[in-house]
């Protein structure tokens, strides 16, 4: 049987980069437990423009958990109350009928607000740009089965190649360190023969732009890995450390 | 009349590509450096343009409305790609696969262009494992491959069940090298909106900065569009809610024909609709049907116990249970192409043996998959998609069967191109999902994303240059040109024009409104009647949009709505364009099926004495019914025949 909640929201707004913003609140009513968060916010937008007002910009695309792009900070958790699901992958059974709900974007010093709930992540971008590749040209290249790579290795790459940019990292992170992130990269490519090659390299270039673009410091709280929607295991916190060491002590 | 030239090579079959390599021309590496490239979109097609083309040289702007290119839809692609690597030995080749693909697409697609997708297709893979993709690999450390619809070969391989998103992440990650070497120039939320024509050649774009809402003047030698499908006409589809057509639209209006907008694929393998609150849907990959096995309930009192709930799949015994795909079509079972398998779905359901609370769902079932080869296979195989049902529907799959309904997933025309991927606009060139090339009425499963990939690593860096190579004296414009200049001014006045309608209505509920219409008139089934219906309907939401939509706020900064407002304008032009070609093409074929032309089986039946050619509609004005050009499809290497799954 369908059932149905009242809630009232608690939506951080904020008109451009520059802006103050502040928190307002909205009653959305008869959701379906069934519905997605996002979908539930939809309702909210309909509602505000019957109502001529503006309705609340959120990052979103996919809605299947895959692009990365919805990124909320829901009742004090990145992508909220559920465990290794993005915000649009979250369902409205996961909430009470007459809850609030608190809503606000990504808050880190790397991804600064643009408006209302959505921010700026162009930071990972660039740290993908600063190394995060491996070197190679479009042609040229050798057979796909030249070179055997063990399926523990190619599985464990395929683990670290699962994280989607969402930054949910960052922002579970009381330093906003996005060593999660880096490492995922790094450890995917460190553990195929292709990458090998310029694994030390890629960890000091990509960690570099890292530090240079305003994000804190790892101090091991584990955080990250908690609220990572992708399971993305912190033991590649340690295989970026091994590969950013071998740099270091090669130059 | 736009005069269709397909400029295909001469020769045999095999060799077209070979000389048409051989004899076309090229730029130098000093010339590249002279030439702009404007690349829009950072999908499968478009970034690995945008890098292939910034390593030769050139220099590239690439767009994409996301705020990374990473974000491109191809990242939701999960079952995988094809190639024909013949790893497993069982009998594959280029020849197979080609005759394949045209084969699964009805027989209305280019023989040229498909032969030569099928002959890059290995070295794509090759690419993409050396770029660190992370396909899935047996123990002895080789790839890995799995089967999918229409083909009797394994030649898929696959990441896991996040294919696209790996491959994406491979061309992404060359694409972002390229923008640290400095020779590709990204502009992230930033959408086309109009494109520019200089002396009858596309020379560049007029795009909106979505976070200030300016607009921006772009010059290139040549303009590239890799811009995605139009599945969102539907408003629910299986596509990323920001996916759209406007650019393939723009690029219409400026005297691109439209080639065969009425193919559009419905996916049999989605999670049903749920609510009127419904934002999109979501497909649960094909790859799913090769250990799923689909079924209805036999009897319909069982079919009307289980939607009323009295009753559980698992509570019927197997001679209950009509595995109704398996039973019409023995050789390929629960593998037959998508638009077969998706029609056999209706057929069920419109009979009365649906499931689930609506009706409209039929069981994808893997217990006899789990009991012989335990749930862990199962697992390691699909977890991710089975943990993303459970999420939506809150339903353990392992232990009752999925329910599926067919939905609009992909979209088989597109902006009509030659076989150098160029439109009839001169300079003007489309890549990917947006244009119609390689899979006539039907693609089948894993091919996009060789298409894609197809397109921009290894056909367009060779032929765009036959075009550049006569523009290496064209100097490069400023953007500060008469051209520019309207266009651009054009553009603003037609947003504060939506702006200023002020009417009652959100975009969303118009598009809604659009997406019914399409879906009960213009999707699974067609007939005359509906579409002449269809074709009024439109032009009844056409005004509703110009008269009572309500966009709030202003044309400054970040407006959502009101992007999506412009958006919408061109999904009612395109709805529009796919009645009436649904409504020209008498005959079924693939994914675009009317209901006055079966076979007693209830089977496609194509009128190939009539209707063997592409329908490239040309744009006459606003207000005025498009004109019909038809390109001849020639046969020389495989026979028409009805198409036998059985
Ligand atoms: C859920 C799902 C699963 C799929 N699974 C498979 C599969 O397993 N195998 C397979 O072969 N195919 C699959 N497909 C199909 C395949 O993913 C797509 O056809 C393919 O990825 C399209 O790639 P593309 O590069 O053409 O376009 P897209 O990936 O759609 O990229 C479009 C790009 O254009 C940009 N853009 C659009 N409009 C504008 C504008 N006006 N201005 C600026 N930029 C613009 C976007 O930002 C984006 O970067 C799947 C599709 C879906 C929906
Ligand atoms: S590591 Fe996890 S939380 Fe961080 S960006 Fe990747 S997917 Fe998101
Ligand atoms: S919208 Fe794509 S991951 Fe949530």
């Amino acid at each position: 049987m369908e059932k149905t909640i009242n809630l009232t929201l608690k939506v951080w707004r904020q008109a451009n980069a520059t802006a103050k913003g502040a928190f307002e609140s909205y009653e959305v009513k008869n959701i379906s437990t069934d519905s997605s968060f996002l979908e539930m916010l939809d309702i909210l937008n309909e509602q505000l423009i019957n109502e001529n007002k503006e309705p609340v910009a959120f990052d979103h695309d996919c809605r299947e958990g895959i692009c990365g792009m919805c990124s909320l900070y829901v009742n004090g958790r990145p992508h909220g109350p559920d465990d290794e699901v993005t915000t649009c992958q979250l369902h409205m059974r996961k909430f009470k009928d007459g809850e609030t709900i608190t809503i606000e974007p990504w808050r880190s010093a790397g991804f600064p607000v643009i408006k209302d709930l959505i921010v700026n992540r162009n930071a990972f971008d660039s740290i993908i740009a600063a190394g995060g590749y491996v070197s190679v040209g479009t042609g040229g290249v050798p057979d796909g089965n030249a070179m055997p790579i063990p399926k523990v290795d190619a599985d464990e790459a395929m683990d670290a190649a699962s994280c989607i940019g969402c930054g949910a990292c960052v922002a579970a992170c009381k330093n906003g360190s996005a060593m999660l992130f880096v490492s995922a990269k790094v450890s995917q490519l460190a553990l195929l023969p292709q990458g090998k090659v310029e694994a030390a390299r890629r960890a000091k270039n990509m960690v570099a732009k890292m530090d240079e673009l305003g994000f804190g410091n790892c101090t091991n709280t584990g955080a990250c890995e908690v609220e990572c929607p992708k399971g993305v295991s912190i033991a590649n916190i340690a295989r970026l450390n091994r590969e950013y060491l071998k740099a270091k002590c090669l130059d | 009349m736009i005069k269709l030239d397909s400029k295909i090579p001469q020769g045999p079959l095999a060799d077209k590509w070979t000389s048409y390599k051989n004899n076309q021309k090229l730029v130098n590496p000093a010339n590249k450096r002279k030439l702009d490239v404007i690349v829009v979109g950072t999908g499968l097609a478009g970034a690995s343009a945008a890098a292939s083309l910034g390593e030769m040289g050139f220099n590239v702007k690439n767009f994409c409305i996301q705020d990374s290119p990473r974000r491109a839809h191809s990242i939701a692609a999960q079952g995988g790609i094809n190639a024909a690597k013949n790893y497993p030995n069982d009998g594959d080749s280029v020849f197979r696969l080609f005759f394949d693909t045209i084969k699964g697409g009805d027989y209305r697609a280019r023989e040229a262009n498909v032969h030569r997708l099928a002959e890059v297709a290995n070295s794509i893979i090759d690419q993409c494992v050396a770029q660190g993709v992370p396909f899935a690999r047996e123990y002895g450390g080789s790839l890995d491959n799995r089967s999918f619809g229409g083909a009797q070969v394994s030649r898929t391989f696959y990441a896991k069940g996040q294919t696209g998103q790996q491959l994406l992440l491979g061309a992404y990650q060359a694409l972002m090298r390229q923008v640290n070497e400095g020779t590709v120039k990204l502009y992230t939320r930033n959408e086309l909106v109009e494109i520019v024509m200089v002396d009858g050649k596309a020379r560049g774009i007029i795009s909106r900065d979505l976070v200030t809402g300016k607009t921006e003047r772009h010059f290139g030698h040549a303009v590239v569009l890799a811009t995605g499908g139009y599945g969102n006409t539907f408003f629910l589809s299986t596509n990323a809610m920001g996916s759209n057509v406007s650019a393939a639209i723009k690029a219409y209006k400026k005297g691109a024909a439209f080639a065969n907008p009425c193919y559009a694929q419905i996916h049999p393998t989605c999670i049903p609709v749920h609510g009127e609150f419904q934002s999109k849907l979501t497909l649960m990959s094909e790859s799913l049907r090769n250990d799923g096995r689909i079924w209805v309930p036999k009897k319909k009192e069982d079919a009307e116990a289980i939607r009323a709930g009295k009753k559980k799949a698992s509570d019927l015994s197997e001679d209950e249970r009509d595995y109704y795909l398996e039973r019409r079509y023995p050789a390929f079972g629960n593998l037959v192409p998508r638009d077969v398998a998706s029609r056999a779905a209706k057929e069920r359901c419109d009979a009365g043996f649906g499931v689930g609370a609506t009706g409209l769902a039929v069981y994808l079932d893997f217990a006899s998959a789990i009991n012989r080869l335990g749930e862990d296979t199962i697992r390691a195989r699909y977890g991710n998609l089975f943990q993303m049902y459970e999420k939506i529907v809150d339903d353990n799959p392992y232990k009752e069967p999925m329910m599926i309904y067919p939905a609009i997933h992909y979209t088989m025309g597109g902006v009509w191109v030659d076989y150098e991927l160029q439109t009839s606009v001169k300079g003007l060139f489309c890549l990917g999902e947006a244009n119609f090339s390689d899979h006539g009425a039907n693609r089948l499963g894993a091919s996009a994303l060789m298409q894609g990939l197809a397109d921009g690593y290894f056909v367009l860096p060779y032929t765009i240059q036959n075009y550049l190579a006569d523009d290496i004296s064209t100097p490069r414009m400023t953007g500060d040109e008469k051209e520019f200049i309207e266009a651009e001014k054009a553009v603003n006045d037609k947003l504060e024009k939506l702006l200023a309608i002020k009417g009652k209505r959100s975009v969303d509920s118009i598009h809604k409104e659009l997406g019914l219409v399409m879906w009960d008139f213009v999707g699974m089934a067609r007939n005359k009647a509906g579409l002449e219906g269809a074709i009024e309907k439109i032009a009844a939401i056409k005004k509703e949009f110009q008269t009572n939509v309500f966009i709030p706020g202003t044309n400054d900064g970040m407006n959502i709505e009101l992007e999506k407002a412009a958006r919408l304008e061109d999904f009612i032009t395109m709805g529009e364009l796919m009645a009436r070609d649904a409504l020209n093409r008498e005959e079924s074929c693939g994914g675009h099926f009317r209901e006055e032309y079966q076979t007693e089986e209830g089977e496609a039946l194509r009128q190939d004495d009539k209707f063997a050619y592409v329908a490239a509609w040309e744009y006459k004005g606003e207000d005025q019914a498009p004109e019909l050009n038809k390109e001849e499809l020639i046969f020389e290497n495989v026979e028409l025949k009805q198409r036998n799954y059985k």
